[in-house]
């Protein structure tokens, strides 16, 4: 499946279906989308990188184990959900900034809870895949 | 007093790194944190004896009704004092007794770990607290009798100790429910108050008959005992510790502390008197035919529980008071021994009675300690056992009915615990010293110290009564049957029938002793009808469930995945087809569905053939081509009825399983026709019978009428409370966020699964 078209075009679809799945999660309070679509979408630009360049290449550019993902996920959804502690509210609860962010919009708690699911789908899609691919 | 109680968890925690740092030198000095302990709540002494009583609140899960409440009262004071006295003493003569081990951290973790779990349970005032510490016990319990991981029958019995008490524990959980249901109320301090209304409700006999199995399974009652013996295998310390001096009087402890609240009713006392009755019976008369020294003690701790429970059972003021004074009595006695008995295998490498003898020549202090403890025991006058044993007598001489019955069986029990105490305190020390333990010589102070001081408390209480009398024993008294008591522990009563039984019992039991000696033949006799214990019925039991499971498993469990399919589906189906045959009418009102478009006919005709080409196709790699076309198709369908987040991740998920697919049949090698065709029909068959059922149903679910209230709400509520405006992701990470979460951790789990089993099987094939 290395054919150099192939290749070639991997090389500039990573990117771009990396910033398309963060652009994904980020509207998807308001539009389709959020972190489970988006997370998927990542995954996949980096398995189309992994067919036309071979795992070493891709893992080369992830630098770790796909698999950290998951934890630093599952932390970032904790994280929002116990949050409103500090200001004496029940876990998860929303909470928002009052100001829109340039580009991003509204943020709040939920953003970085979906933040987390779109990591913990992108560590547990790429664990599972490269994980076979290197085994068969 | 919170921090007192979690004291041994928080240290537990620290232990492995202390005694690391302290590098085997001085680990005695971890015994400091017991005694504090024990300091702490001897402070409290004079409060008690006062009459007073103390209480701990803090709410941990207040909408369950559960807290971490304690109370401190006579009863709990004895039981403490006793876990953190003898727990001073069992912790310095670790430091001597596995000096050196290699895991005497983890060792010394667990002791503080069961002590925080033994102090909570009895001062826990909260029934869901103190089976949570109940539990606790035995999990430590567990972990301290298999502490010679490394051998098998000690694992062994880690698990019978395990499975029994654990086993007993749930039953203690029903019946702490069960009283909550009755009462509405889960602390025990004001439970004796409504003892009345728990008597005169039906489910009475539910709760006394949970809770007994809790605390009998624990307490090793007949026919629960066996596991106590083979807890013997766990190091001495422990079964000095747990096994004889307080957590086998945890179950106990729950009988004392329950008669004010379920006692006095004729099926409380009369099952504690016949099964505490045929306990100490049972036990006492095994207990004169072992051999190992642990043995011994074993079956005489497991008697001497019987008597407690007995006493208990009788419920009179009398019986108690001499239940609250057994306690302490056999408590002191008892651990004297088992250090003793750990002392001498110890030093000469063996427990066998019959080959033990003058070790006075060589250890005169442990020998001084050995015999004031199995005088104790015997209740020779002037120590705290003969105290004791009067109290005994007294209690079932003056009982309603059959009171010659009730007292002839305490005589029985006494002489043989008599003879056991003798044989463990006195037979290894008195006579010829054989040559072969000539070289033998004192343990270190550390080792014999600890059973001297028990030894001599035990004499010291007896001879001046009144050093406990007020402090301790009146409290419980008046804890357990809720009067002030007006009596005092005399050592000496006078000339009366009570004096009378004591010294036949003595006279008996000193000629017994005389008479037979302990040997194999006498062991074999004893040990006869072992096939019908229940030891052997358990044993046969798990052999039956093991071997069933066995059986069942390999009937379903066959490891390939299209039988595991057709199972499913078939049992799907039945039950479906049952359902529907019971008479479902199925009715579709064809006015109510929209009309089909031709954008969806094209799309069902193009699954029709993919599927179609799935199932003809010869090539694994297009089979799975032609399904993500069905998958893709749904997506579309999914974008017709409006539902965009749902048809763009399908679209996600379905690339990322071709993906997967691909890749694990990319590698096999290229099939023509593998299965049978009689095989293909049968699937087929199966395939079209389940895809019929599933259209029927979701015709029929059209035709329940929707409620709408909840999707109306999400839709209201998603920008007002959620800020979104995609209702579908407000869903997922703010109204069921919690769901989200749990969901994304299954996620991580399930990844770490298939990591870890892809890694492991890639590294035994490595390996080869």
């Amino acid at each position: 499946m290395k054919t150099i078209i192939f290749r070639t075009a991997s090389d500039y679809l990573l990117p771009l279906l990396l910033l398309f799945s963060v652009f994904i999660l980020l509207r998807g309070h308001y539009l389709p989308g959020g972190g489970f679509v988006g997370g998927l979408i990542a995954s996949i630009a980096f398995v189309i990188h992994s067919f036309a360049n071979g795992l070493e290449k891709t893992r080369n550019i992830i630098k770790f184990h796909p698999g950290f993902l998951m934890p630093i996920g599952l932390v970032f959804a904790i994280g929002a959900g116990a949050a409103p502690w500090i200001v004496g509210q029940p876990f998860m609860s929303g909470l928002w900034f009052d100001d829109p962010f340039p580009v991003i919009g509204m943020v709040g708690s939920a953003l970085f809870f979906d933040t987390g699911v779109y990591l913990v789908v992108i560590g547990v899609s790429l664990t599972i895949i490269f994980t076979i691919s290197e085994t068969l | 007093m919170l921090l007192a109680i979690l004291a041994g968890f928080i240290l537990a925690l620290f232990m492995p790194s202390l005694i690391k740092g302290l590098k085997g030198k001085s680990t005695i000095a971890v015994a400091l944190l017991p005694f504090s302990l024990f300091v702490y709540f001897i402070s409290f002494l004079p409060r008690i004896s006062a009459g007073e009583t103390i209480e701990f609140h803090w709410d941990w899960v207040p909408s369950l009704g559960v807290g971490m409440d304690f109370y401190l009262d006579g009863l709990s004071l004895l039981f403490t004092l006793l876990i953190t006295g003898i727990g001073t003493l069992v912790f310095v003569y670790t430091s001597s007794y596995l000096k050196g081990h290699q895991y005497l951290d983890r060792f010394y973790a667990y002791l503080s770990m069961f002590m925080g779990s033994m102090l909570g349970v009895v001062m826990a005032d909260n029934i869901i607290t103190l089976f949570i510490f109940w539990e606790l016990t035995s999990i430590s319990s567990f972990f301290l009798i298999g502490f010679n991981n490394d051998s098998e029958p000690s694992r062994k019995s880690a698990l019978t100790a395990l499975g029994i008490t654990g086993f007993g524990g749930l039953f203690l959980l029903a019946g702490m429910v069960t009283l909550g249901f009755i009462t509405e109320e889960f602390q025990i301090s004001s439970l004796s108050a409504m003892s009345g209304e728990i008597h005169a409700h039906e489910l009475y006999p539910w709760v006394i008959g949970l809770v007994f199995i809790g605390a009998f399974t624990k307490s090793a009652q007949f026919p629960f005992h066996f596991w106590l013996p083979g807890a013997m295998k766990a190091p001495t310390p422990v079964s000095t510790y747990l096994h004889s001096a307080t957590m086998v009087k945890a179950g106990i402890y729950l009988l004392a502390r329950f008669t004010p609240v379920l006692g006095n009713h004729p099926w409380w006392n009369t099952t504690l008197i016949i099964i505490g009755g045929i306990t100490m019976l049972y036990a006492a008369l095994h207990a004169i035919f072992r051999l190992d020294l642990k043995g011994i003690l074993a079956y005489s701790t497991i008697s001497a529980l019987g008597i407690l429970t007995f006493l208990i059972g009788l419920g009179t003021t009398a019986a108690l008071t001499a239940a609250a004074v057994f306690i302490l009595v056999h408590a002191l006695y008892k651990a004297t021994l088992f250090l003793i008995t750990g002392i001498i295998d110890h030093e000469t490498g063996t427990r066998d009675v019959s080959k033990l003898a003058g070790l006075n020549k060589v250890m005169l202090p442990v020998g001084i300690a050995g015999l004031l403890a199995a005088v104790s025991n015997a209740g020779i006058p002037p120590t705290f056992g003969f105290v004791g044993k009067d109290l005994i007598y007294e209690a079932t001489l003056h009982f309603d009915s059959m009171a010659w019955v009730l007292t002839g069986a305490a005589i029985i029990t006494n002489v043989a615990l008599l003879f056991a105490g003798f044989l463990a305190g006195i037979k290894p020390f008195a006579g010829k010293l054989p040559k072969a333990y000539a070289k033998v010589h004192l343990p270190p102070a550390a080792m014999w110290v600890p059973p001297m001081i028990l030894a001599v408390l035990g004499m010291l209480f007896g001879m001046i009564p009144p050093l406990v009398d007020g402090p301790l024993i009146k409290p419980i008294v008046s804890a357990l049957t809720l009067r002030t008591p007006d009596f005092h522990l005399h050592l000496w009563h006078g000339f009366n029938v009570v004096l009378a039984l004591s010294v036949a019992t003595i006279a008996t039991g000193i000629a017994l002793y005389f008479f037979i000696k302990p040997s194999e033949a006498l062991l074999g006799r004893a040990t006869r009808f072992e096939a019908i214990s229940p030891h052997s019925l358990v044993r046969g039991l798990g052999r039956g469930v093991t071997w069933f499971s066995e059986k069942w498993t390999n009937f379903l469990q066959n490891g390939y995945l299209r039988y595991y399919l057709i199972t499913i589906l078939s049992f799907l189906t039945l039950l479906l087809a049952y359902r529907l045959f019971l008479g479902v009418e199925i009715y579709v009102d064809a006015s109510t569905l929209s009309e089909i478009t031709i954008y969806e006919a094209i799309i069902v005709t193009i699954m029709a053939s993919a599927i179609i080409f799935t199932v003809f196709t010869k090539s694994r790699l297009a089979a799975v081509a032609a399904m993500g076309v069905v998958g893709y198709s749904f997506c579309l369908i999914f974008l017709f009825y409006s539902a965009p987040d749902l048809a763009m991740t399908q679209f996600s998920i379905d690339t990322l399983t071709v993906i997967l697919f691909v890749l694990v049949i990319y590698n096999l090698p290229k099939y023509l026709n593998l299965s049978e065709t009689r095989d293909r029909i049968r699937d087929g068959l199966l395939a079209l019978v389940f895809g019929a059922l599933i259209s029927v149903l979701t015709l029929e679910v059209l035709n329940e009428t929707v409620e709408k209230d909840i999707s109306t709400y999400y839709a209201e509520q998603a920008y007002l409370l959620g800020k979104g405006k995609n209702v579908v992701n407000v869903i997922l990470v703010d109204f069921r966020g919690f769901d989200t979460m749990v969901e994304i951790t299954v996620l991580a789990i399930a990844a770490l699964g298939v990591f870890s089993l892809l890694k492991l099987r890639l590294k035994s094939i490595e390996k080869e």
